[in-house]
């Protein structure tokens, strides 16, 4: 059996006939190849998986693809918009927040949601916003500084051109 | 002819060299385009899911796969029957023992391997697992290892001829017993301790999986696989399949994390690689968490009981009797001559007198592995036994731990240090490195503040760590694994346009070895490190070597690296002078450039002599064109990083929750390549340490059922449990290492647990007579430990 689901994804629509079990994380990953998204455990605990639905972080492994029929979903490729990259993917760069690269595209996206939010958290706001979201590689000590050099560099930005 | 003017400028943010440089591998995982194993899809593949047995110990009476046949999208079921007809139904550890790749006659751990299911997706792969019925007979269980050598323990390796019991290994020893007999006689304080390292697991981020696809027209295997040491791979799997080792291709693309976890060959592997055989199609197989969890490479497991002693002050004899759990089949990852790793090493840093250690490893019903975990060959539970015992040393001499660690540790003019076990430590001056920490820390404000916080009832605790490592295995007159010398390849061309490539057998699962290894070729050509690429993970594109794990790429590789940069230095010398019409005793090198000794404003730069090297003109008397180089690195020891390590820790003695509150980190990894990724690494492998000293735990109940299956209970810290690291660093470069590093990846992992558990005790002796607690340190076990009745792991 299968079900129609239609929704935008990275601002293009999209529909598929997919299984109603499917998860969202498997239609992002396999149905559109966007593989840029990952998965780290079967329990919702890791983040690996984080997308945005309508703006919101959601951990795409946790939810079925046919309950986002009609929503907004983003992934990690939507942060780089015509060859130039989010402030939050640079401040990981900048900050060395990433080793092997695989929580990445999940933090990166919740941290994203977190300064959309917040734009001046302190370290202990950052630290709370990923601690649904494991990194095995980085301690997180570089994440919270590469979120600290995005709001810093986004307030630069901001004041310059405001 | 370029002029000196031309070098590019380097600066901190782009050195060319040694330095900060930012990784270049960053481009694609912040973009989400990195190709991890589960992004690759090959035309035509079909999915592979393994059932997995629901008993520690069972017999297996009957498998029933009809029904899952029946399914419209499974293609096959393998059973270890279909494998015994292909020779693969087991398969050989690294530990020269077998490991059942489906079960057959008995289950011998929950999780094992029983049926292997292919179909076209991974949705109905899972289904059909459920369609297949297995009956079992359970067997009673051994979860303990203490049991596993009672007399009427249930035999686990019966299928092994010859063996009547359960033990995995013969007693293996080192040191000296009658020395530490005497010493021990003679001392003034003695302490003994029982002291677990529990079962702890790496999980990396990324699971374990492959992609097998077997080609039956050209009869070539293609892999994509994840792991650690893909040339290694290949050579089983080529003794395995009886396939020559060209006719098998391994490639690892990015990878997800590590931590000794991808090391080991998985019967998923095989069983993959056998259904692509026989279906003659891809097949994909990629473990979930749970099967992470419950079937791969654990780590550690080592029951130890040990006896330190001290006279005069000084620590000067240890004893160690260790039971080690190697789960049903032997595999855990040792060097061939070292039946219990480099745990010998856990003489620690400390000049001894005498010290006497023996290891038997034996079966239990629980997972194989005894892998590392971020860690060389058992060092970590070494280190862990012996700064346990320091301490405990230390709260019975009423001495404070620095003090006692002070004066015993090996003096900066004892090195090359021989030890009690054999090793020879090549370098360290140790009470320096500890100073630093004692500094970073302000361990004299923090002792006040202790005092103060006691008197309020506040429970606070400093704990110490000071460890030595032997990295870098390893000399190939002491060490191989499965016969292999534990040595590593380099392979560098450099281009006529004055750019180059560098092949290398290290596999990186995150260390950032495309911008390391280009760092050094840059600090040792003087080409920019944007103009170097790094291959690495491809077995038909890289020299022959062991791969990644203990510490050992900068050690072994990088030394690899360096000195093929160097000969390709020495063969531009030559091109150079022929360049400049001189002789090559003339030039002088400078980073980039060989110029004339007394006139530096005529010179070669390294491109131009590429230039030359692959041009038409007249190359050096009997030299042949090209500027290239291969060499195979063979270590003549292992290298010795050392660290002072310092927690802070508070417990809530209302609820026993521990939290470590501070982090102080000083290590000595020699001369550091890139001290960002350097203090990346440590960051790392502190916060793993913290999971293992607080929260991370394989346990088992007296079936055998695995308590910790999934995230859900295995505990992995999270940014909240991690405090702001605070590092520290002193420079001893490594005599004879070319570029005088040690290796740091495991440091932080080894160090960390000790100081941890230390300062958890600390927090608790004087008010709660806590002397001793096993990891982890959760609020229920501490709770159980502050209310006088400790609880070990099970
Ligand atoms: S895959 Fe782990 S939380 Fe979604
Ligand atoms: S960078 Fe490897 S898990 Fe975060």
């Amino acid at each position: 059996m299968t079900i129609n689901v239609s929704m935008t994804v990275n601002g293009a629509q999209v529909s598929h006939d997919i299984e109603p079990r499917m998860l969202l994380v498997h239609f992002v990953r396999e149905t559109l190849e966007l593989t840029g998204t990952h998965w780290g455990c079967d329990t919702s605990n890791c983040g690996a998986c984080v997308v945005r639905i309508d703006g919101q972080p959601v951990k795409s492994c946790t939810i079925l693809a046919a309950m986002c029929d009609g929503h907004e979903v983003a992934t990690v490729e939507s942060l780089e918009v015509e060859g130039q990259l989010d402030p939050i993917q640079m401040g990981f760069h900048e900050r060395h927040a990433l080793q092997c690269g695989f929580c990445t595209p999940g933090m990166l996206m919740t941290t994203r949601a977190l300064l959309d939010e917040n734009p001046d958290p302190t370290d202990h706001e950052i630290r709370v916003a990923i601690s649904g979201a494991i990194c095995r590689c980085t301690g997180y000590k570089n994440i919270v500084s590469a979120v600290r050099w995005a709001a810093e560099h986004e307030a630069a930005t901001a004041n310059r051109e405001g | 002819m370029a002029t000196i003017e031309n070098l590019p400028s380097p600066s901190a943010e782009r050195p060319i060299g040694f330095g900060r440089l930012k990784r270049k591998e960053d481009a694609r995982f912040i973009r989400g385009q990195g190709t991890y194993l589960d992004d690759i899809r090959l035309p035509g593949m079909v999915h592979g899911a393994i059932l997995r047995s629901p008993y520690a110990h069972a017999r297996v009476v009957s498998i029933d796969t009809s029904r899952a046949l029946a399914h419209p999208n499974v293609a096959a079921v393998v059973t270890a029957k279909d494998l015994e007809t292909l020779g693969l139904a087991w398969m050989p550890t690294i530990s020269y023992d077998t490991q059942a790749v489906l079960a057959g006659d008995k289950v011998r751990f929950q999780g094992q391997e029983v049926a292997f299911v292919i179909a076209t997706d991974e949705y109905s792969a899972n289904d059909a697992l459920q369609l297949i019925d297995v009956e079992y007979e359970p067997l009673p269980a051994i979860v303990n290892a203490r049991k596993a050598l009672d007399p009427d323990a249930p035999l686990i390796r019966d299928d092994k001829a010859g063996q009547h019991d359960n033990l995995a290994s013969p007693t293996w020893e080192a040191g000296d017993e009658e020395a530490t007999n005497r010493a021990f006689a003679e001392a003034d304080t003695v302490v003994s301790r029982d002291i677990i390292y529990p079962r702890c697991h790496p999980a990396p981020l990324e699971t374990c999986g492959i992609i097998a696809d077997f080609n039956p027209q050209t009869g070539q295997l293609n892999i994509w696989n994840g792991n650690q040491a893909p040339h290694a791979h290949r050579t089983v799997y080529a003794h395995v399949a009886g396939l020559a080792e060209h006719m098998i291709r391994i490639r690892c693309s990015d990878i997800g994390g590590g931590f000794g976890n991808k090391v080991p060959v998985y019967p998923g592997y095989v069983c993959a690689i056998a259904g692509s055989i026989v279906a003659g199609v891809p097949v994909k197989w990629i473990e979930n968490r749970t099967e992470n969890l419950v079937s791969t490479g654990f780590a550690r497991d080592y029951v130890m009981r040990a006896e330190m002693c001290s006279k005069d002050g000084k620590i000067t004899g240890l004893r160690v009797d260790v039971i080690a759990d190697h789960g049903a089949f032997d595999s855990t990852a040792q060097p061939t001559k070292f039946p219990a790793g480099f745990f010998h090493i856990v003489c620690g840093s400390y000049d001894l007198q005498a010290s006497h250690v023996k290891v038997k490893a034996v079966y239990t019903n629980k997972a194989p592995g005894g892998v590392a975990y971020r860690c060389s060959f058992r060092i970590t539970e070494a280190v862990y036994l012996v700064e346990r015992m320091v301490d405990a040393l230390a709260l019975k001499m009423k001495a404070d731990p620095i003090d006692l660690r002070m004066r015993s540790f090996i003096a900066p003019g004892q090195f090359p240090y021989e030890t009690t076990t054999g090793w020879t430590y090549d370098s360290g001056n140790y009470a320096e490195t500890m100073k630093v920490a004692m500094d970073i820390a302000g361990y004299d404000d923090l002792r006040r503040e202790q005092r103060e916080k006691r008197e309020r009832g506040e429970l606070m605790g400093i704990g110490v760590a000071f460890f030595t490592e032997g990295v870098g295995a390893g000399p190939r007159k002491h060490m191989d694994i499965l016969g292999l010398a534990m040595n590593d390849g380099a392979d560098l061309r450099v281009h006529p346009s004055g750019k180059a490539v560098v092949s290398i057998s290290a596999q990186t699962q995150g260390q950032g070895h495309e911008t390391t290894f280009a760092q050094i070729v840059a600090e040792e050509l003087g080409i920019p490190p944007e103009d170097i690429e790094v291959r690495q993970g491809d077995t038909d594109k890289s020299p022959y070597g062991l791969g990644t794990y203990g510490s050992r790429s900068t050690p072994v590789s990088g030394a690899a690296v360096a000195v093929v940069s160097r000969k390709v230095r020495d063969k531009a010398r030559l091109i150079a002078a022929t360049m400049l019409e001189t002789r090559p005793e003339d030039l002088a090198w400078e980073k980039g450039r060989w110029y004339v000794k007394g006139d530096p404003e005529k010179g070669a730069m390294i491109e131009d002599i590429a230039v030359r090297a692959y041009g038409g003109e007249p190359m050096p008397e009997g030299m042949e064109g090209g500027l290239d180089a291969q060499v195979i690195y063979d270590p003549p020891n292992l290298t010795y990083p050392y660290g002072a390590y310092i927690a802070v820790v508070d417990v809530d003695p209302d609820t026993a929750q521990v939290t470590v509150r501070r982090f102080i980190a000083v290590d000595d990894c020699g001369v550091r390549i890139n001290p960002m990724i350097v203090d990346g690494q440590i960051h790392g492998g502190l916060a793993e340490g913290i999971g293992i000293a607080l929260m991370e735990l394989l346990s088992f109940d007296a079936e055998g059922n695995c308590l910790n299956s999934s995230f859900m209970d295995y505990l992995i810290p999270t940014a909240l449990e991690c405090p702001d690291f605070e590092l520290g660093e002193t420079v001893t470069p490594c005599p004879h290492h070319p570029l005088g590093a040690k290796g740091v990846g495991e440091s932080p992992n080894v160090g960390s647990p000790p100081a941890i558990v230390n300062a958890v005790i600390d927090a608790l002796y004087e008010t709660h007579g806590v002397d001793h607690i096993d990891m982890p340190c959760t609020p229920a076990r501490v709770w159980a430990a502050m209310q006088g009745r400790p609880e070990p792991p099970q």
